[in-house]
C-alpha cells in the first residue's frame, strides 16, 4: 500500500470512505513526518493536538454514518496568514508575537467545516512580502529539493512553508495566499501544484492584510484534482468580505473531465523576454505541444502592457501595505517597545517589530501616497493597471486559457539574490500581471530542470472560470506525468 | 528620483518607523533604487486612461443597520500588550 504521507487528498478520501485506514491513522503519519522534518522549517506553530482531536472527531462521521465534508479527515496545513481561533498567528513578524486570534479567518473555517484537520500553521515571508521564504522572523524554510551540488535551496515565497511541506509530505495540501505569486511561484519551485482563484473568489476576512486589492488565498496541493477538491472547501460569498463574490460555488471536480478539444489556448508574445532561459523556454514549448496534442487550439495572442506589470506592483502592492500595516501600533496586540511618548512607542515598536523588506516596503508606500507623490506615483500606477487589465480582456476574446512559464528560474540557493531587492522582484515577472488584473492563474509541474529541480508552467484563466481553468491544468498535468518528488 | 537623508527621515516618520542616522544613508540608496526602477513607468502613455482601484465590478453592498458584532470587550482586549481598567493603555499623551 502507497504510504499514507504520499497520498493524494483524492487517494485519502476514497482511502477513509472504504474504511482502509482512519483519519486518526492518517493524521498520525503526518505528526511523525512533520516532527522528522522540522529542518526544513516549514512550521512556525503544530498543532497536533488540535489534528488529532479534529481527527478523531472525523472517524466519529464516518462511524456514525453521519454526513461527511469534502474534505473529511485529510490533513491540511494552514499558512501563519490565516488568522485561527485560540492559535497563535504570527504573519512571519515579531511585531505580532504573541497574537492570538478570538476569531477564525473565513477560509480556515470553511476548511474546518469541510471537515479537515489542521496540523499546524506554515512559515512564510514577513506579511507575505518576499519571493523566497527569507524575510520570515521566524527563520528560513528550506525547499525539500536538492539540486545535484546538495546545496539549500529557497522553497520560493512567500507561501514556502506550505510549498515545502506539501512537497516534503508534511502535509495532503496546505493554504497558500497569493498577492503578486505567492502561491505560484513557490509551486513551481517546489513540484506542487499552486492555485491563485479570481479575485473575489474566497473570503479575505481574517487573513492579515498585505495587498487588499490583490490578496486572494487558494490551494497548494499534490495534483490538479486535490486544488479542484480544496478550492470548493475554501471558496464562497463571505458577507464578512465585501470583495468577495456573490456567486455560486460550483463542483469544480466534475469539470475535470480531460475533454480539451477545441479549447482556445493564448501564448502571449510578451511572456517571451530578452535573456530568458532556455531551459525555460523549451519548457513551454513542450507545454504547448502537450495542449496541441490534448486537442486544444494554439494561438498567439499580445498582452502588450506585460512589461509594466512589475513597476506597478511594486508601486500599487507596497501603497496598500503602507495603510494595512499601519495598525500595528503596540497598542491592541502583539509587540510593543516602550518609548517616552506615545508616538516614540509607536516608532520604536514598528522599527523592531518590523524586518528590513516590510520597512523598505512600507516606506515606499508612504512615499508613493504622499502629499505631491501620490499623482505621479500611484495614480499613475493605477492608470497602467487598466491598462493591464485591458490587455487581458481583450485576449479573452479570442482565448480561452492562456499558457505561460511561472516563474523564470527554478529554485535558487539562499545566498543568492538577496542584497538587491529589484532583483528578487523579478522572480515574479510571469504571476504578476494576471494578479493586477485579477485573473486565476494555476503553476502545475511538468519538468525538470538540469539541476533535477521541478519547474512548473502557469495558465491563466477568465475571471470566475476556474472550471475552465482547472480542466485545462489536469489536461496539462496528465500529459507531463510529472512524478518527480524531493529525494 | 534620488532620495536624500533628509527625504527618507521624513518618509519614516510618517511611517513611524524609527530610522538610526547610522541606517539612513544605506536605506537612501536602496529606496532610490526601487524608485528609479518603478519610473519607467513615466514612458507610458495613460493620458485619458481612468485609475483601476479595484477588479471588482460590484458596488458595495448594504446590510441592515443593526448591531451584528460586539459585546465581547474582554476577548479584543486580550491580545493586548497592556490593559487597565478595561481600557488599552498607551504612554500618557496629555500634559
Amino acid at each position: 500500500m502507497t504510504k499514507l504521507t504520499d497520498l493524494t487528498i483524492s487517494a485519502a478520501r476514497d482511502g477513509l470512505n472504504g474504511g482502509d485506514f482512519t483519519a486518526v491513522e492518517l493524521t498520525e503519519a503526518h505528526i511523525v513526518a512533520m516532527e522528522d522534518a522540522r529542518g526544513l522549517n516549514a512550521f512556525i506553530t503544530e498543532t497536533p493536538d488540535i489534528a488529532l482531536e479534529r481527527a478523531g472527531e472525523s472517524d466519529g462521521r464516518r462511524k456514525a454514518g453521519a454526513a461527511v465534508g469534502a474534505m473529511d479527515g485529510i490533513p491540511v496545513a494552514i499558512k501563519d496568514l490565516f488568522c485561527t481561533e485560540g492559535v497563535l498567528t504570527t504573519a512571519g513578524s515579531h511585531i505580532l508575537d504573541g497574537f492570538t486570534p478570538p476569531y477564525e479567518s473565513t477560509v480556515s473555517g470553511n476548511l474546518r467545516a469541510a471537515g479537515s484537520v489542521m496540523l499546524g500553521k506554515t512559515n512564510m515571508d514577513e506579511f507575505a512580502m518576499g519571493s523566497a521564504n527569507i524575510t520570515s522572523y521566524y527563520g528560513n524554510v528550506i525547499n525539500p529539493w536538492k539540486g545535484k551540488d546538495g546545496k539549500d535551496l529557497v522553497p520560493g515565497g512567500s507561501s514556502g512553508g506550505s510549498a515545502a511541506a506539501v512537497a516534503g509530505r508534511l502535509a495532503l495540501a496546505a493554504t497558500g495566499t497569493d498577492t503578486g505569486g505567492s502561491i505560484r511561484q513557490p509551486a513551481s519551485f517546489s513540484g506542487i501544484v499552486g492555485l491563485k482563484p479570481t479575485y473575489g473568489r474566497c473570503s479575505r476576512w481574517g487573513i492579515v492584510a498585505f495587498a487588499s486589492s490583490l490578496d486572494q488565498a487558494g490551494p497548494m496541493t499534490r495534483s490538479v484534482r486535490d486544488a479542484a477538491i480544496m478550492l470548493g472547501a475554501m471558496a464562497g460569498h463571505d458577507p464578512k468580505d465585501s470583495t468577495s463574490a456573490p456567486v455560486e460555488v460550483p463542483d469544480f471536480e466534475a469539470a475535470l473531465n480531460g475533454d480539451i478539444k477545441g479549447l482556445r489556448v493564448g501564448i502571449p508574445k510578451e511572456y517571451r523576454m530578452d535573456g530568458m532561459d532556455p531551459e525555460i523556454d523549451k519548457l513551454w514549448s513542450e507545454g504547448i505541444d502537450m495542449m496541441k496534442d490534448g486537442g486544444a487550439e494554439i494561438i498567439d495572442v499580445s498582452l502588450p502592457n506585460t512589461e509594466h506589470a512589475l513597476p506597478t506592483y511594486y508601486i500599487i502592492a507596497p501603497a496598500e501595505a503602507s495603510a494595512n500595516l499601519a495598525r500595528y501600533d503596540g497598542v491592541r496586540y502583539g509587540l510593543r517597545v516602550d518609548g517616552d511618548s506615545l508616538d516614540e512607542m509607536y516608532a520604536n515598536t514598528r522599527a523592531e517589530g518590523f524586518g528590513d523588506e516590510v520597512q523598505r516596503r512600507v516606506l515606499i508606500g508612504a512615499y508613493v501616497l504622499s502629499a505631491g507623490f501620490y499623482d505621479a506615483y500611484y495614480r499613475k500606477a493605477q492608470r497602467v493597471r487598466r491598462l493591464i487589465s485591458n490587455d487581458f480582456k481583450k485576449a479573452y476574446e479570442s482565448v480561452d486559457v492562456l499558457l505561460t512559464p511561472t516563474a523564470p528560474s527554478a529554485a535558487f540557493a539562499i545566498a543568492e539574490k538577496m542584497d538587491d531587492p529589484v532583483a528578487m522582484y523579478l522572480n515574479d515577472v510571469f504571476t504578476v500581471p494576471a494578479s493586477l488584473a485579477g485573473m486565476p492563474g494555476i503553476s502545475v509541474p511538468t519538468g525538470l530542470s538540469h539541476q533535477g529541480l521541478p519547474l512548473g508552467l502557469q495558465l491563466i484563466g477568465k475571471p470566475f472560470d476556474e472550471e475552465t481553468l482547472l480542466k485545462a491544468a489536469d489536461v496539462l498535468e496528465a500529459a507531463a506525468g510529472f512524478d518527480g518528488r524531493p529525494a | 528620483m534620488s532620495l536624500d537623508n533628509e527625504t527618507v527621515k521624513n518618509i519614516a516618520n510618517l511611517a513611524r518607523i524609527k530610522v538610526g542616522d547610522d541606517k539612513l544613508y544605506h536605506l537612501a540608496g536602496e529606496l532610490s533604487a526601487i524608485l528609479s526602477w518603478v519610473e519607467q513607468l513615466n514612458a507610458v502613455d495613460t493620458e485619458g486612461v481612468e485609475p483601476l482601484a479595484s477588479v471588482v465590478d460590484v458596488t458595495l453592498p448594504l446590510r441592515t443597520d443593526v448591531v451584528s458584532d460586539g459585546d465581547c470587550r474582554d476577548k479584543v482586549l486580550a491580545n493586548a500588550p497592556e490593559v487597565e481598567d478595561g481600557f488599552y493603555a498607551v504612554p500618557k499623551v496629555v500634559e
